[in-house]
């Protein structure tokens, strides 16, 4: 059995989301092959083949591949794609993107966002905003699987030694073209990769107010998050969104200041170690998830909160 | 042009979900449904490049059992001309419905072809990429603006570090996020108009789509449950907390 992990990266290195996908291959077991496409990419695939358990690493570096363009991505990956028993790609906007239409042209199932690995052909995945787990089988001849990134410990990014081989293959399908990217400037840790998040809800008044929580985000190395309802009312970036439909985090503590835990924003924090919620409505639902509940006007709790820590 | 929008009937998002004893799936007795809120974002945005003289109709379909029709009046109440239903009480699977939606979209040579970025049921999030696919169209899922040019459509997207802008070729398939508009509510006239509007009923067979599942569900469970924790009575006893008893923070 071989498998292939298409692997998100920078063009210098491999992402986290990458190294959880990896780690998925690795729960299937078999062979595991990593493809790093782009634009001037060759670094990231000498990074690729340091990662633990990783066999081959496939190098299709081409200017078609320079912005993760769907159609091009796609087709790049169906190429190669029937060598395999098992594609694979971290759940993220990328992934989400082109795997869909990879399973598609090889005529396949995909089965999105894995959060576990039952055998070959046998996985768990959470429905309905993860109030349900499903346990499905593929009996599709090629497993096209997405990986939820806070289901699986990373593989090691050091230790292996893999082969490096440069793919020739341009497929540029001239369907769509890259125009621009208005990307936020992080001067915080990653909401996917931060083991400390503070998040705002609607509860923060408006975008200025945010200051409270980047002040307490700076004393303990946190990474900022928000709820739907804050980046709709246009507070902060739709980057910043937690949820089913946001980022799927799970890091050691999340602290959910002026949120009230619907349960789409649920979906996407309730598997953190530790959940402290502010909030001044006692019968907030978000107090049923977690740990320390503090019942207070946030506007007094968070300045007192940073002038402790 | 014409617009074609997909749209799925789903338990409405605010039922809590109750999974079933013999872990067989979800309990779906007596539990509202509704338009999946992405496709009702759909739907509006259709119509609104009907009111901006961009499209001539608007036509909304959806895969599914009869009671979908429910749901096909109500985007037709919101502005929808006409609608289809490929009725079937099979299980249909993301790739199926492509396959059904990929004839339609044949039969009716539409240009621009909207949907949501995901449903929120199963969570999926792949019918309009493998709609693309099989169709050999480009794709702009996870919509936030859209701009129909001459032959062309501009498409802001929200990805994981921001936003993008990419021009894709018409015709096109394009998911939407929740940021591209907010849908209006219908108007009880618009409800009563939408009972005379048609809605034409084929099978997949009638289509040559063939829907037999390749992913078969062995059980449902529920989560693992979290244990409500502790009130705490002030920021001090919360630091407390958090430095000597959960020992997540120095
Ligand atoms: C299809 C769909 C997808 C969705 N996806 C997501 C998603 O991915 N992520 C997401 O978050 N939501 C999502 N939502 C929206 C979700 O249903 C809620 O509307 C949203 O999470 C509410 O955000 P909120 O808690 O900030 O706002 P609200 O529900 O308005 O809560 C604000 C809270 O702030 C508290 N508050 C106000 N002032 C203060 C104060 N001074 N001090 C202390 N507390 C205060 C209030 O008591 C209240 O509990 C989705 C909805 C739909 C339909």
């Amino acid at each position: 059995m071989s498998i292939l992990v298409v692997a998100e990266h920078d063009n210098s290195s491999v992402k986290a989301s990458a190294l959880v996908a990896i780690a998925a291959a690795q729960a299937i077991g078999g062979d595991i092959e990593v493809l790093i496409a782009g634009a001037g990419c060759a670094a990231a695939g000498e990074t690729a083949a340091k990662v633990a358990g990783v066999n081959k690493v496939l190098v299709a570096d081409n200017d078609a591949y320079s912005h993760d363009l769907a159609e091009n991505i796609a087709a790049l990956i169906v190429e190669i794609g029937s060598n395999y028993s098992h594609i694979l790609s971290a759940t993220t906007a990328s992934g989400k993107n082109f795997m869909p239409r990879v399973a598609a042209l090889l005529d396949v199932a995909q089965i999105s966002d894995i959060s576990g690995v039952v055998s070959e052909d046998t996985f768990e995945r959470p429905i309905y905003a993860g109030n349900a787990i499903a346990t499905v089988q593929s009996t599709d001849s090629i497993k096209v699987l997405t990986v939820r990134g806070t289901a699986f410990d990373p593989a090691a990014a050091d230790g292996g030694s893999a082969t490096i081989e440069n793919l020739d293959i341009a497929k540029d399908e001239g369907l769509s073209s890259w125009d621009k990217e208005e990307i936020a400037e992080l001067e915080r840790p990653e909401l996917t990769a931060a083991s400390i998040i503070i998040s705002g809800g609607r509860g923060m008044q408006n975008g200025e107010n945010f200051a409270l929580l980047e002040s307490v985000a700076d004393k303990l190395g946190a990474a900022i998050g928000a709820s739907r309802a804050a980046v709709d009312a246009g507070f902060v970036p739709n980057d910043m969104q937690v949820g089913q439909t946001g980022k799927i985090v799970a890091p050691d503590l999340y602290i959910a200041v002026g949120i009230s835990g619907a349960i789409q924003h649920l979906a996407g924090m309730k598997d953190s170690k530790v959940i402290v919620a502010i909030n001044k409505d006692e019968d907030a639902p978000i107090f049923q998830v977690a740990d320390y509940g503090l019942v207070a006007d946030l506007f007094k709790a968070v300045p007192e909160l940073d002038a402790l820590l | 042009m014409k617009v074609l929008v997909a749209v799925k009937r789903v338990v409405d998002y605010n039922v809590n979900i109750r999974v079933l004893g013999d872990n067989t799936g979800v309990d779906l007795n007596n539990v509202k449904m509704s338009v999946n809120p992405f496709d009702e974002i759909a739907i509006e945005e259709a119509v609104r490049l009907k009111e901006a003289g961009t499209a001539e109709e608007v036509i909304v379909v959806s895969v599914g059992a009869s009671a979908c029709q429910e749901q096909i009046r109500t985007a037709l109440a919101l502005g929808a001309d006409r609608g289809i239903l490929v009725e079937t009480e099979e299980e249909v699977q993301p790739l199926a419905i492509a396959k059904v939606l990929k004839a339609i979209v044949d039969k009716e040579q539409a240009q621009i072809i909207i949907t949501g970025k995901q449903a929120i049921d199963g969570d999926n999030s792949q019918t309009g990429q493998m709609l693309a696919a099989l169709a050999g169209l480009s794709q702009a899922t996870f919509a936030s603006e859209l701009q129909v040019g001459d032959g062309t459509a501009t498409v802001t997207r929200e990805v994981d570090a921001g936003l993008e802008t990419i021009t894709v070729k018409l015709p096109t398939i394009i998911t939407t996020d929740l940021r591209l508009n907010e849908p209006r509510y219908a108007s009880l006239p618009n409800i009563m108009k939408a009972k005379k509007k048609t809605i034409d009923t084929f099978t997949p067979e009638d289509l040559g789509v063939d829907v037999t599942p390749t992913v078969k569900t062995l059980k449902v469970t529920p989560p693992s449950a979290r244990q409500a924790g502790i009130i705490v009575e002030s920021v001090e006893e919360l630091v407390d907390k958090l430095k000597n008893e959960a020992k997540v923070i120095s």
